[in-house]
């Protein structure tokens, strides 16, 4: 049965050859087993000296494919860990002991069955939800929860599993939206119109619409957002998180519910909008094939414990992976290899 | 889509016609130049002097609860704080030009709206709309309990004082019918311009996911409570028009809950979160009782009473609000957006 399934999960990796390649190979060789293990000392002293050149990063994975940035030194960066992170509600466990490091400019999936604590993971990252233990950190910061209203200045800006984005207003001005933490200018200088108004006004709406072209939505800008159909929306939801210029990106499955041909345009989105401006992305997909082919490292989550973390192709190795994930059952074997495998 | 498809984020609508601002700027033609030479005083007195002031109250209402979604059934007590505070500035205050009371009035509707805007951080939807009424409750109370408001007059009452502009005496209907319509379009004009400010856009991403504003950076407290600031301004101002411009005389009473609930319907029946809905509705609310009553007496004759015609407008009201809410959520304005573009495809057929 186990052979059935990693010659499955092999195909997949061969699409990953394909579409999105040298960056994982180039990640494979610097995994690093279980970063969270390290004690906290020794974590911020590795945080500190790592956490600073993040401008000389930037400029190189704005020049070119992050990818290739991801093997130097400085790419190693880490950008947002979380250390013995636990979370429960009511009882039940959510997260037990969940430590994840994520690496500056590289696309990192979280994936696991449903009910493993993948979208507790941004909650809290994004401090929706606060952890009973264990903290995020984030620019050398430590949080027991992050400040949700200041997210945006902190350069995390994320996507929802469920569309979130405001029906009521067009898809430029959604987008343009995107730019609230930047604001600030009174509402008397917003009705008077003229200087630091005027300048953040423009500002935005030159930023938007760059953004709004890039993810080829410029037919649709003056679309009520609501009025677009499902996977248009969850685009606009990526151009409103991708406007902030987030140094951090979070998808909470960005493809879910989309057709074949839609989840490999939005995956083509996501690749190009890391390699564009230089943005870690840490999302959550349920479809394995889209997984294997699009992120530099997949962590696995179960019942709330992080089981596996490595490159796609370890991660598909993993006997714990194959047990807990996707060894479960004979007919869903079959499931996989039909609908999520190809 | 193809429709859309044409366009690349103009700047300006693409032109279907005539820019956005040629209907605004023909329609005060009018109201300026046209309705002081045409109108009897008792279309001044009985309809375009309401109706700017329920107008006023409605943009002011559809700020706080069309755009930013607060629902708030306390519209008649910041009138009345409006009413009461331009009445006690320019009476307390030597030699304070109307304008400055009239800033003073917004200013302190603005206060009481804030300080009852509190509950909103915590409480959403109904439970929000259940704590505004305490605003209702207490400043009709507050303004007949301490005579000090009314200047120690019987049972709250106060009367307007004359009104003067740069020394030119405006108490004619036409000359208060000019000045309330010069107060209401300079706040419609800046209310128009906050709303489609990035304030706008928050008081919407507030509207809309309160949670998503978060994330995106939007001061969700902060906004919340300068939604109800300047929702209570302009309806502050709202008040001081009803009661200087209007009815030269009122009470606290006149501010009552029905007043609160007349003005939410202008902004339903409207259309929430457009500016000239208010506009729409309060046309229809003002209108309305009169064409009934004309039409009651017209085809029932003397059993067609005041307490009749009292009765049969709650009814009609209620059953139009309804069909409102089950065909047209988007009210008035939405219709007369649909006529319109009817119109315009029907002229380019033809």
């Amino acid at each position: 049965m186990t052979e059935v399934l990693t010659r499955v999960l092999e195909g997949v990796t061969n699409g990953a050859a394909r579409e999105g390649a040298a960056a994982a190979e180039s990640v494979q060789k610097v995994v690093r087993a279980r970063p969270g293990l390290a004690p906290d000392a020794d974590a911020d002293a590795q945080l500190h000296p790592a956490a600073k050149p993040p401008a000389a990063v930037e400029v190189v994975a704005g020049d070119g494919p992050a990818g290739q940035g991801v093997g130097n030194e400085a790419a190693q960066a880490i950008v947002l860990e979380l250390a013995g992170v636990s979370l429960s509600f009511g009882g039940v466990a959510a997260l037990s002991e969940v430590d994840l490091s994520v690496r500056r400019g590289e696309i990192l999936a979280i994936i696991g069955p449903n009910g493993a604590g993948k979208s507790s993971i941004l909650n809290i990252v994004s401090g929706v939800y606060r952890a009973d233990r264990g903290h995020v950190r984030l620019k050398g910061q430590r949080y027991a929860q992050v400040p949700t209203q200041a997210l945006a200045d902190l350069g995390i800006a994320r996507t929802f599993q469920n569309l979130a984005l405001f029906p009521g207003l067009s898809v430029l001005d959604n987008v343009v939206a995107g730019r609230a933490h930047r604001a600030r200018s009174s509402f008397v200088e917003q009705i008077a119109g003229f200087g630091r108004a005027r300048r953040e006004r423009l500002d935005a709406r030159a930023r938007a619409i760059d953004v709004i072209d890039f993810l080829q939505l410029s037919a649709l800008a003056e679309r009520p957002a609501g009025t677009l159909p499902y996977g248009l929306q969850k685009r606009v939801e990526l151009a409103r998180a991708l406007v902030a210029e987030p140094e951090i990106l979070l998808l909470d499955e960005p493809m879910a519910g989309m057709t074949a041909s839609e989840k490999a345009e939005m995956a083509g989105f996501v690749t190009a909008a890391r390699d564009r401006f230089g943005t870690t992305v840490v999302l959550i997909e349920h479809d394995i094939g889209v997984v294997m082919s699009l992120s530099d490292r997949v962590a696995v989550l179960d019942h709330g414990r992080n089981i596996a973390l490595g490159t796609p192709a370890e991660v598909q190795r993993d006997p714990r992976v194959i047990d807990a994930y996707l060894g479960v059952a004979v007919e869903d074997d079959e499931d996989v290899a039909r609908g999520e495998g190809l | 889509m193809t429709a859309f498809a044409t366009d690349l984020v103009p700047e300006i609508r693409p032109a279907r016609g005539l820019p956005g601002w040629a209907l605004p700027v023909a329609t005060l033609a009018v109201a300026y130049l046209a309705v002081p030479l045409l109108a009897t005083n008792y279309l001044f007195e009985a309809i375009l002097l309401p109706f700017l002031a329920l107008s006023l109250a409605g943009v002011g209402l559809n700020i706080l609860t069309g755009y930013a979604g607060q629902v708030s059934l306390g519209s008649a007590a910041f009138m009345a704080v409006g009413a009461y505070a331009a009445y006690n500035v320019h009476l307390r205050v030597e030699g304070l030009p109307l304008i400055g009371s009239i800033v003073a009035a917004g200013l302190s509707a603005a206060a009481i709206g804030l300080a009852f805007g509190l509950p909103s951080l915590r409480l959403k939807g109904f439970y929000l709309a259940v704590s505004t009424l305490a605003a209702q409750f207490f400043v009709q109370w507050a303004l007949t309990k301490f005579s000090w408001f009314s200047n120690d007059s019987a049972s709250g009452v106060i009367d307007a004082p004359p009104l003067q502009i740069a020394g030119f005496a405006v108490d004619g209907p036409v000359g208060r019918y000019l000045f309330a319509l010069t107060v209401v379009a300079v706040l419609t004009f800046l209310s128009h311009r906050l709303v489609i400010s990035q304030t706008g856009r928050n008081f919407i991403a507030v509207r809309d996911n309160e949670t998503a504003a978060r994330i995106i950076g939007v001061p969700v407290l902060k906004t919340k409570l300068l939604a109800f600031a300047v929702s209570s301004f302009i309806i502050g101002i709202a008040g001081v028009l009803w009661a200087f411009a209007y009815l030269r005389t009122v009470e606290p009473a006149g501010f009552n809950l029905d007043r609160s609930f007349q003005i939410l319907f202008i902004v339903i029946i409207g259309g929430l979160a457009t500016i000239r809905g208010a506009f729409f509705g309060a046309a229809l609310i003002v209108v309305f009782p009169l064409v009934l009553s004309r039409f009651g007496s017209l085809v029932l004759g003397d059993v067609f009473d005041s307490g009749v015609l009292d009765m049969s407008q709650r009814i009609v009201l209620g059953a139009l609000i309804i069909l409102f809410l089950v065909l047209e959520p988007d009210g008035l304005a939405a219709l007369s957006d649909r006529l319109r573009r009817r119109i315009a495809t029907g002229l380019r057929r033809g």
